[in-house]
């Protein structure tokens, strides 16, 4: 049956069974391929997205739990101030190495500020260790979240 | 660059070019380019040898200037995240006296006759940390060439004499007259000029971009979910596959039951290849679903009982009967023979995936007169080659897009990806997109090599080593992939940090054995090579210092009289550590030295061992001699990056045989170092003004040891096997 999603500010209907997660709802269906695949069960963090403002790995998210709520991709996030002050900051450091984990790394980042303005090393810790980096980017991820948080 | 201590291969990959290579004549022509402008073709020696053969000149790179001012240059280089696209485009630009921002580096089109890089064996391809490497002189004398030809040009128009003009910022001024044209504006003229003979470099100290920190060209659109990479191409009417292979390498598939997969939503085919199903979905989340519900029996064929242990034995049993002779210095046997003291010991490194935060992946249409591919490779020119051969096509029918890497780490410089699509889309109308699950990607991985490593030494009265004995047993990737690299049993990757080390040893005898596990393909990995030979080389020197009662620093400067390169590196990394100040319990520093891929690198480790065994590494201290640096910024990025991918591997990485399948297979049990986890690493680059060494992988391979040794200082503890073993570490009750 299709559903009905709200992504990004606007309204998608897609046709898919009620248990697909999210993640491929919005890769292969309405081609917002800048949410990543990396490991299926919420052990990377490449495909966090935001539900509400919450980050959340879609890769596990089913689409008919979504039902109201906002998602968030890494394409709209620069729409908001932290997440613009994010992307800047990660301009800024030189985070990026290959860039596939950094769709997700700025969600939870950018998730992390919009409640914690002034995080700690270890509100750092907690907030971003779901997210792998296999390029080991982390030292200047945390640089990065710090600058964002001046 | 001739390096200060000895070496005995006149072929080995990766050594920057001498200057007298490149004669201009055979290096490089000018032209009228396509659609006007400046046009240089160059023939850079990465080609394959052959182009001051008789059929003359072969240009395998290629500079257009065009009316626009823009610099555009076709490389075989990919961006993989290591600032290759940044760094050569910086050469270039400093030559020619333009903003880094008017120059872009385009990958050029497959062609491994153009393109193919003899410091990998002929092949087009990435890797071997040598782009900046090959690329340093003769990207620097076209800049150079480029700007003489366009002030030439200006002072033709202006009917002054060139030596009255000079260029700066892409443009060339006549200061006497206070006039400037743009280069764009010249690029046509230019072309007619004659092309120098000879054209002076600029001195290190003149350099503006060279040495400065550099943002990165392809950093922008990777985050803002822009970037396009190749699982996320989306050609119109692509269908999404995923696949099953057979879980023990050279199995098949038996028998099938795909009724309750066809019948889930989304599903639209089920392709049945010899040793693999595919379900082929509009989206990732029916094919899975569709592959979850398929009941499939396999033939496991020969490997069916293999383990771990087997190869392992089979790999000690080896070390037992001489290999082929690597470097030989003096006489060992009469050394031991008179030595005061003998050490032995033996290592083992384990089989290591790539876990490449992309998922192994390719896009492939097939159709009756061509092929489409669309995939991030290391290695264009191979996968194309592989695609047509796989599709039945003629080369020239087969196009491929190149598209942005999320991660290479070696693991794209193999093509098994590209067949196994292509075998797929054989079967598929339209294009397809092949997707790996990460337990497919971990599981059907092709793994950096299992070695065993047999050493003895023999010391004197003093404690210093008097003669080195090293055998090791393990696979040749080279001799699979570039079979010309691998001569008389031994192949440059293999031996390299095992051979020409940077310590003064009268006598040293290193010999390889070459022993191609059965069931489990193995590749290229960061640092490959060193990243067991230096585990094993610098753990065992730590064994000797421990073995003479010495500090394990002062032991290793003792004997690096002859490479004050390598001696200032250790000097420096130790005294940015407080190398010698006391530390708590169970916490404990180690340090290793390396020369390889033409770079010195010294690491000092700092590493707390808990009362349970767990091991954390709190800090890292860095000094690095990679000769001329172009991008600081990078080569910091790059060491950081390696030293995480290395502390990974000692923690953590091992891949396990249990009846010829994988034991691994998703994050949860083949876990990656996250940033709780990630020390903070000093780096401090030593000034030199040599060529480039490479740097993507020298980390990689220098944190190995360090953190073993670090463990050693901490609990007394010496691990002689990969990865790092908690359950021996726990402190006893």
């Amino acid at each position: 049956m299709p559903f009905t999603i709200k992504m990004n500010g606007n309204a998608h209907s897609v046709d898919v069974d009620g248990d697909t997660p999210l993640l491929w709802v919005l890769r292969d269906v309405l081609g917002m391929t800048g949410t990543k695949f990396g490991c299926g069960v919420a052990l990377c963090g490449a495909c966090t997205v935001h539900v509400d403002g919450v980050a959340t790995r879609s890769c596990i998210t089913p689409v008919d739990s979504i039902g109201t709520s906002q998602i968030t991709t890494i394409e709209a996030i620069g729409a908001t101030s932290v997440g613009a002050k994010i992307q800047r900051a990660w301009l800024d450091r030189e985070v990026v190495q290959c860039g596939y984990c950094q769709s997700g790394q700025i969600m939870s980042a950018s998730a992390l500020l919009a409640t914690n303005a002034h995080p700690t090393d270890s509100d750092i810790d907690a907030a971003m260790s779901g997210n792998i980096c296999r390029c080991g980017t982390y030292s200047r991820i945390r640089e990065a979240i710090k600058q964002a948080a001046e | 660059m001739i390096p200060e201590h000895r070496t005995s291969r006149a072929a080995r990959p990766g050594r920057p070019q001498s200057t007298t290579a490149l004669s201009r004549r055979t290096f490089l022509q000018a032209g009228a380019a396509v659609g006007g402008g400046l046009m240089l073709s160059l023939s850079l020696p990465f080609g394959n040898g052959k182009t001051e053969a008789t059929d003359g000149f072969v240009p395998n790179a290629f500079m257009r200037i065009g009316g626009d001012g823009r610099i555009v240059l076709t490389m075989p280089y990919v961006e993989m995240g290591q600032g290759t696209y940044t760094s050569i485009p910086m050469l270039v630009a400093e030559e020619l006296e333009v903003d880094l921002s008017q120059v872009r580096l385009e990958h050029a089109p497959p062609n491994e006759k153009l393109y193919g890089n003899p410091l990998l064996g002929g092949v087009q391809a990435t890797g071997n940390s040598n782009a900046v490497r090959a690329a340093w002189q003769p990207l620097r004398q076209a800049g150079a060439i480029a700007r003489t030809m366009l002030v030439s040009a200006a002072a033709r128009r202006w009917n002054v004499d060139s030596a009255s003009c000079r260029a700066q910022s892409g443009q060339v001024l006549h200061a006497p007259t206070g006039r400037s044209i743009k280069y764009g504006e010249l690029a046509a003229d230019a072309a007619r000029m004659p092309v120098p003979e000879r054209v002076v470099l600029k001195r290190p100290e003149d350099f503006k971009l060279i040495g400065t920190p550099a943002k990165r060209l392809d950093t922008p659109a990777k985050v803002n979910g822009a970037a396009v990479y190749g699982i996320d191409v989306r050609p119109p009417g692509v269908k999404i596959a995923t696949l099953a292979q057979s879980p023990v390498f050279g199995g098949r598939v038996k028998n099938v039951d795909d009724a309750a997969a066809k019948a889930v939503k989304g599903v639209r085919q089920i392709v049945r290849l010899d040793d693999a199903i595919a379900v082929v979905a509009d989206h990732m989340g029916a094919a899975k679903k569709g592959l979850a519900a398929l009941v499939i029996e396999w033939d496991d064929g020969p490997h069916a009982k293999l383990n771990t242990k087997d190869i392992a034995d089979e790999l000690e049993r080896a070390t037992l009967n001489p290999g082929v002779i690597a470097e030989t210095i003096g006489n060992v046997s009469s050394a031991m023979a008179g030595a005061a003291t003998k050490i032995e010991a033996t290592y083992q490194a384990p089989f290591l995936a790539h876990a490449t935060m992309e998922p192994m992946n390719c896009t492939a249409h097939v159709r009756q007169d061509g092929c489409e591919i669309w995939v991030g490779t290391q290695a264009l020119a191979r996968a194309q080659a592989a695609a047509a051969k796989t599709a039945g096509l003629p080369l020239d029918k087969v196009v491929v897009h190149n598209h942005l890497i999320g991660g290479g780490f070696g693991r794209r410089l193999d093509v098994d990806g590209v067949v196994r699509a292509v075998q797929i889309a054989r079967q598929v109308e339209g294009p397809v997109k092949v997707v790996w699950t990460r337990e497919e990607d971990i599981q059907h991985d092709m793994y950096r090599p299992y070695w065993f490593d047999r050493f003895s030494a023999g010391l004197d009265d003093k404690g210093m080593p008097v003669a080195w004995s090293h055998r090791f047993a393990g696979s040749s990737v080279m001799a699979r992939w570039a079979p010309p690299f691998f001569n008389n049993g031994l192949d440059p990757d293999t031996t390299e940090g095992a051979i020409d080390l940077v310590y003064g040893l009268p006598s040293k005898h290193v010999d390889y054995v070459r022993v191609e596990p059965p069931g489990i393909p193995t590749a290229f990995w960061r640092s490959v090579g060193p990243s067991h030979n230096v585990f094993v080389v610098e753990s065992f020197m730590d064994e000797l210092a421990a073995a003479a009662k010495q500090d394990p620093v002062a032991y290793r400067l003792a004997l690096l009289d002859r490479s004050p390169r390598a001696k200032a590196v250790l000097a420096l990394a130790a005294e940015r550590a407080d190398w010698g100040q006391p530390l708590p319990e169970r916490v404990g520093r180690g340090a290793s030295l390396q020369f390889v891929f033409a770079t010195y690198m010294a690491l000092v480790a700092e590493v707390e061992v808990s009362k349970d065994g767990a091991v954390r590494v709190r800090s890292v201290v860095c000094a690095v001699d990679c000769g001329t640096v172009v991008n600081p910024d990078t080569v910091q990025a790059q060491i950081q990056s390696a030293i995480i991918f290395g502390i990974t591997a000692a923690l953590h990485g091992q891949i396990t045989l249990k009846d010829g399948r994988v034991e691994q297979s998703n994050f949860h049990d083949y876990e990656m170092l996250r940033i709780n986890e990630a020390p903070a690493i000093e780096v401090h680059i030593v000034h030199s003004s040599e060529p480039p060494g490479g740097m993507g992988e020298c980390g990689t391979s220098a944190i190995v040891p360090a953190v073993a040794n670090a463990i050693f200082a901490a609990t007394g503890k010496r691990l002689r096997k990969m990865p790092i073993d908690s359950a021996a570490l726990k402190q006893p009750a």
